[in-house]
């Protein structure tokens, strides 16, 4: 008996994301070690629009933590950040990110000849998607003594109501004062309104992108999701994410209009909820390819579409687009919203990564699970694992899991016939 | 060969053990074999097809399609297909009860529950977490730990006059506990049943178990006494599957047989 082939299929347009990656990091470091910009650390949700409006080059540890993750640097470094205080029950993004600091470790040097991350002149947060961001950004602010402001968000939010929305305006308001001190500028509305319209295309074209794996059979995956969504991450407001995203979209199309499927034979449609698994993102790929599955939705790359960036007032489109994302949101919305997705994809089953340290991103802790398979009628399965810390997951325990899913749902579809 | 010599083999590869079921061609047991897996899967799946085709006289070339499933599903050499072990435990015991069950199956280091409906098609299923806490690797540490034989587990279980509840969730804090119990001056016998209370109490964390439940899976093989205390605490029956450790691969060898069907 022999493995089945692997079946993924590289998207051409990848080597063109790797250049603009490596522009935005290289750049990064350039105006970390020269001064020719001042450098911010940033939450991955916002407020990146505000802070570019301003001249500052974003960086987000976020991003830096994924990296670890996916390099499976993550599991070497984790122990450092817990020697010193930091549990093995909190945020792994957190833990390696602070291992990786502690150790002078980090995946930028082998990616981009970079010796370490940039050094930051403010450290600006926002705590819609978790509290421990902010725990995290102020462990740098006592190494490396900058400024650390932040936007307190409401959770579990049913409705954003205009009192939310004003409350979150009135704070993103009261960091304009230290923006302009650290930055040296005045404030530009102006300026801002660019960013952010340039930041909503941006949103809008990675929509779309995300939109094409609605097609019979997709063109893309979720783990090819996780690795393009790079630019909407790292460059939104910056117009080369717009023009990458152009490209890929091009490709997609052609992908679409040929007939191409991004895993050869598609027999299965799956939701992936959840973080990735960082470390395993290759693995999972290829035992979804080689069960003809292809992963054509998920939460996690679907939370970087920001429509509500194009109000005409850019403090409340940053306001309403950072709230109004799923992570923030009550369990009715969330509920509602893996309906509307299971339909518009045409999902055969889903997949709930109960990610250990990231139980924000772990959907399926409330029930969420068996209320969603019990009236939509679609199987699912909850696979134990993590974003990073590969100690808290099984390779067999998620693979048994998953081929049980496919066999459930072959056996559904022998039973019709 | 004719088809009506054919033979149609299951192997399971389980943590502990490995089980292999033959079945002849009209679907009846031709032999079971049982050994424990140790580190080498694929050499020990190859002694228990020996052993089957001793017992049922027969040579290899009678066998027409083999289903591996277990762990070691993907180390066997001489499968044709592996299949999950969720998958063959549902065909396995639907083939035995006929009917809608939730099946619960306690192996080594896993546990399992699975809803069949009236046409043996899955509902649902659960396994445990990663932590093998609630599985028969928990009982094999508790009786270590207590200096019991494996073999005089569900005796003394029987004999336990009280319950010494165990609580935590963790194997390596539930021996700490029973540190605590025996320095209290607990009884073993209670001790040996409150482990097995144990194991069913995180059983009973991963789903609910409707309907009628049906007990499969090594340690209901080796230690009946759970089955008691199941019911007692569903308080209604439970059933246990027969030859509960073989569940697995009679599902896969099924399911051989099947695939070679006309």
């Amino acid at each position: 008996m022999t493995e089945e082939k692997t079946l993924i299929k590289k998207i051409r347009a990848t080597a063109a994301m790797r250049e603009v990656m490596a522009a935005y990091f290289l750049e990064l470091d350039d105006a970390a070690r020269t001064g020719s910009a001042k450098v911010v650390w940033c939450t991955s949700v916002g407020p990146a629009e505000l802070l570019r409006a301003f001249g500052f080059l974003v960086y987000f540890p976020e991003n830096h933590g994924a990296m670890l993750g996916s390099s499976r640097m993550a599991a070497e470094l984790i122990p450092a950040a817990n020697a010193i205080g930091y549990s093995p029950d909190i945020c792994s993004y957190l833990t390696s990110d602070v291992g990786s600091y502690l150790m002078k470790n980090t995946p930028l040097t082998k990616a981009y000849g970079i010796a370490g991350v940039p050094k930051p002149d403010l450290l600006v947060y926002n705590t819609n998607q978790c509290r421990d961001v902010q725990d995290w950004f102020a462990f740098y602010q006592r190494e490396f003594d900058v400024p650390l402001v932040g936007i307190h968000t409401p959770r579990a939010v049913d409705e954003v109501t205009g009192e939310i929305v004003a409350g979150l305006v009135a704070q993103e308001k009261a960091l304009l004062p230290t923006l302009e001190q650290v930055s040296g500028r005045r404030f530009d509305i102006d300026r801002l309104r660019e960013v952010v319209a340039s930041s909503y295309r941006c949103t809008m074209l990675w929509k779309k992108v995300l939109n094409a794996a609605t097609h019979h059979p997709s063109p893309l995956t979720f783990f090819d999701g996780t690795i393009h969504m790079g630019p909407a991450v790292v460059l939104r407001g910056d117009e080369r994410a717009e023009r990458y995203y152009e490209v890929l979209i091009a490709e997609l199309e052609e992908r679409i209009a040929g007939g191409v499927s991004a895993v050869d034979g598609e027999a299965h449609r799956f939701y992936w909820e959840g973080m990735p698994v960082w470390g395993k993102l290759r693995e999972h790929a290829e035992l979804f390819a080689a069960h003809r599955a292809c992963a054509v939705a998920s939460t996690y790359c679907n939370s970087w579409i920001f429509d509500p960036l194009a109000d005409e007032d850019p403090f409340v489109g940053m306001a309403r687009a950072y709230t109004e994302l799923f992570i923030v949101r009550s369990e009715k919305y969330k509920e509602h919203y893996f309906e509307e997705m299971v339909r518009n994809y045409a999902v055969d089953g889903i997949i709930f990564h109960n990610a250990k340290t990231c139980p924000n991103n772990s959907n399926c802790r409330y029930g969420m699970h068996r209320r969603l398979s019990a009236r939509l009628g679609i199987p699912h399965v909850v696979i134990d694992g993590d974003l990073n810390d590969l100690r808290l997951y099984s390779e067999e325990q998620a693979r048994t899991q998953f081929e049980a899913l496919v066999e459930q749902l072959q056996e559904r579809r022998s039973s019709q016939i | 060969m004719s088809a009506d010599r054919a033979l149609f083999c299951g192997v399971d590869v389980g943590a502990s053990a490995t089980k292999l079921v033959l079945l002849d061609a009209s679907g009846n047991v031709a032999s079971r074999v049982v050994l424990p897996t140790g580190v080498d899967f694929a050499a020990t799946a190859a002694v228990c097809l020996d052993r089957a085709l001793d017992e049922a006289q027969a040579p290899r070339a009678r066998i027409a399609n083999t289903v591996a499933t277990g762990y070691g599903r993907r180390n066997v050499a001489f499968a044709d297909a592996p299949l999950t072990e969720i998958h063959c435990h549902g065909i396995g015991c639907y083939h035995l009860f006929g009917r809608a069950i939730t099946i619960v199956d306690i192996g080594g280091q896993d546990n399992k529950v699975i809803r069949l409906d009236k046409q043996g098609l899955r509902i649902d299923f659960t396994m445990n977490r990663k932590c093998a806490a609630g599985t028969g690797a928990f009982i094999e540490e508790i009786a270590h730990r207590l200096g019991v034989p494996l073999g005089e587990m569900d005796a003394l279980a029987r004999s336990a006059s009280q319950t010494v509840r165990l609580s935590s969730f963790c194997t390596v804090f539930a021996k700490t506990e029973i540190l605590t119990q025996l320095r209290l001056g607990a009884p073993v016998d209670g001790i040996v049943r409150g482990a097995f209370l144990a194991v069913l109490d995180r059983v009973l964390e991963m789903a609910p178990l409707v309907g009628e439940v049906v007990l499969s899976g090594g340690v209901a093989a080796h230690n009946p006494v759970i089955a008691e205390i199941l019911a007692e605490k569903l308080g209604r029956e439970v059933e246990v599957a027969p030859h509960p450790q073989f569940t697995g691969a009679l599902g896969a060898a099924l399911a051989a047989w099947r695939q070679s069907a006309p």
